[in-house]
């Protein structure tokens, strides 16, 4: 194997302008936590409301939360992405549509963050659904004996447990949604995945270019594990979940 | 724009997308077989290996789940023309990869499902005189499978959908082919849906599949 290592090139300049390969690598990590940060903000917010729909005493609320989940969950997230991206300002009306496709600022972005975000969202909801069914059965029933109406039994004594009994999953989500993020490069999101490949053809350095994209990815993803275990200690209820002290 | 839709494209772009779903599912058994192989492989090492061969599956595991599938994918494309010294297919790398990307996810389950099979098991083996690998062979991995069956299964759909990043190697998968011809007949986003709906009928008819496979497996235990 005859391979010229250069660990200098990052800070070469850029063949194109007076950037270093630093400067590129500094960007794209800030638009994969821009993305990932977003998309988990979307995926929270829906995830927890479809997964609490989908325990709903209403056959429709529950319907909607399966085609919702079944939807996401059964197509590929890259083929999502083509349809958000190429497919979706299609069918949008003619003003907006030529808005999206000419003039909208930071379209990778936004098309990257809603999509990740909904492709998520199915996910959080089935883990947010099995939290709120995990718990005992009496929960509920004490919570509509002692005159709770059902949504005071969902935000004063269901949801406060599921939320805290789901948060090791989430977890995985969460590192999930920064790996997944890097499927962005696609639709030409200038994020980790995209520099990376784009150090390796200007450079010709594949070792460095694939490490810093490859590190910092593995960083995020721990930092994310790191925040969400806080959390889960910090919101622990004493004497409830196993293993707590 | 519904109306402008055309779907008269799709028949004779046909054959085309059918070799790249072949492709597809291809790289999906090649992966499943190879990885649920290895992944058993690496299982048994980090539950019964000595420390050396433990501690190095434990890092090939943690080291692949760790990293986005996508720069796996340019690592292994990148990286094994630099010691073969002769280019590489995108089709054969992608087969290299997801299987040994996948061997990292199924050893996880295999390694759940071999803890699952209690240890008297094992130690009635031993005292039946079995050795190591007949009694793994014969008592635990029969036992392991069927326990794990249905997850093995759904780890299998998830691989399904992931080789559509082969797309990063331009590999020709089914999405790949559904985007050529897509532009080869200027109707692009007729393809796109199309293939939507591709993956939906085969990934949401086997999850069906898994249930059912569930429930059966459930009550027979």
């Amino acid at each position: 194997m005859n391979y010229h290592w250069n660990w200098h090139v990052y800070l070469d300049q850029v063949s194109a302008g007076d950037e270093r390969y630093l400067d590129w690598i500094i960007s794209a990590l800030g638009w994969t936590i821009a993305v990932s940060m977003s998309a988990w903000l979307i995926a929270l917010t829906l995830g927890a409301l479809i997964g609490t729909l989908r325990t709903a005493p209403n056959r429709w609320l529950v319907a909607i939360g399966n085609v919702w989940v079944e939807g996401f969950r059964n197509v590929p997230l890259l083929v999502q992405l083509f349809l958000w991206f190429f497919v979706v300002p299609e069918f949008l009306p003619a003003e907006l549509s030529r808005w999206v496709k000419q003039d909208m600022p930071a379209k990778e972005f936004f098309t990257a963050a809603i999509c990740l975000g909904l492709f998520t969202s199915a996910r959080v909801a089935e883990q947010v659904r099995a939290g709120i069914q995990s718990l005992p059965r009496g929960q509920k029933m004490a919570s509509l004996a002692m005159g709770f109406t059902l949504p005071q039994t969902y935000r004063y004594v269901l949801l406060p447990m599921a939320f805290r009994i789901v948060i090791p999953p989430l977890t995985s989500e969460f590192m999930n949604i920064i790996k997944n993020s890097s499927v962005a490069f696609a639709i030409g999101l200038m994020e980790l995945t995209f520099i990376s490949r784009q150090m390796i053809e200007e450079s010709g350095q594949v070792f460095e270019s694939l490490l810093a994209a490859t590190l910092l990815y593995t960083i995020c993803a721990f930092s994310a594990n790191r925040v969400m275990t806080y959390i889960e200690k910090r919101t622990r209820v004493p004497g409830y979940i196993a293993g707590a002290k | 724009m519904l109306g402008q839709l055309d779907f008269s494209v799709i028949a004779p772009g046909l054959p085309f997308i059918w070799e790249g779903l072949l492709f597809s599912l291809k790289l999906t058994v090649v992966a499943m077989v190879g990885g649920i192989f290895l992944g058993t492989l690496l299982a048994l090492a980090r539950i019964s290996g000595g420390p050396a061969l433990a501690a190095f599956a434990t890092a090939y595991v943690n080291t692949m789940r760790s990293i986005p599938l996508l720069m796996v994918i340019l690592w292994f494309f990148f990286l094994i023309p630099l010691f073969t010294g002769a280019p590489m297919g995108a089709e054969k790398s992608a087969l290299i990869t997801f299987t040994a990307f996948e061997a990292a996810y199924y050893s996880e389950i295999m390694r759940a499902g071999i803890q699952s099979v209690s240890k008297g098991q094992v130690n009635a083996g031993y005292a039946l005189g079995m050795t190591y690998w007949q009694s793994m062979k014969i008592v635990v991995l029969p036992q392991a499978f069927r326990n794990m069956l249905p997850v093995l299964l759904t780890q299998t759909i998830i691989l399904f959908q992931d080789t559509s990043l082969v797309y990063a190697i331009g590999a020709k998968d089914l999405l790949k082919a559904a985007e050529i011809t897509g532009k080869n007949y200027n109707r692009p986003i007729e393809m796109y849906l199309f293939v939507a709906l591709v993956y939906f009928a085969i990934c949401f008819g086997l999850s069906m599949l898994v249930k059912h496979l569930q429930k059966r497996i459930a009550i027979v235990r």
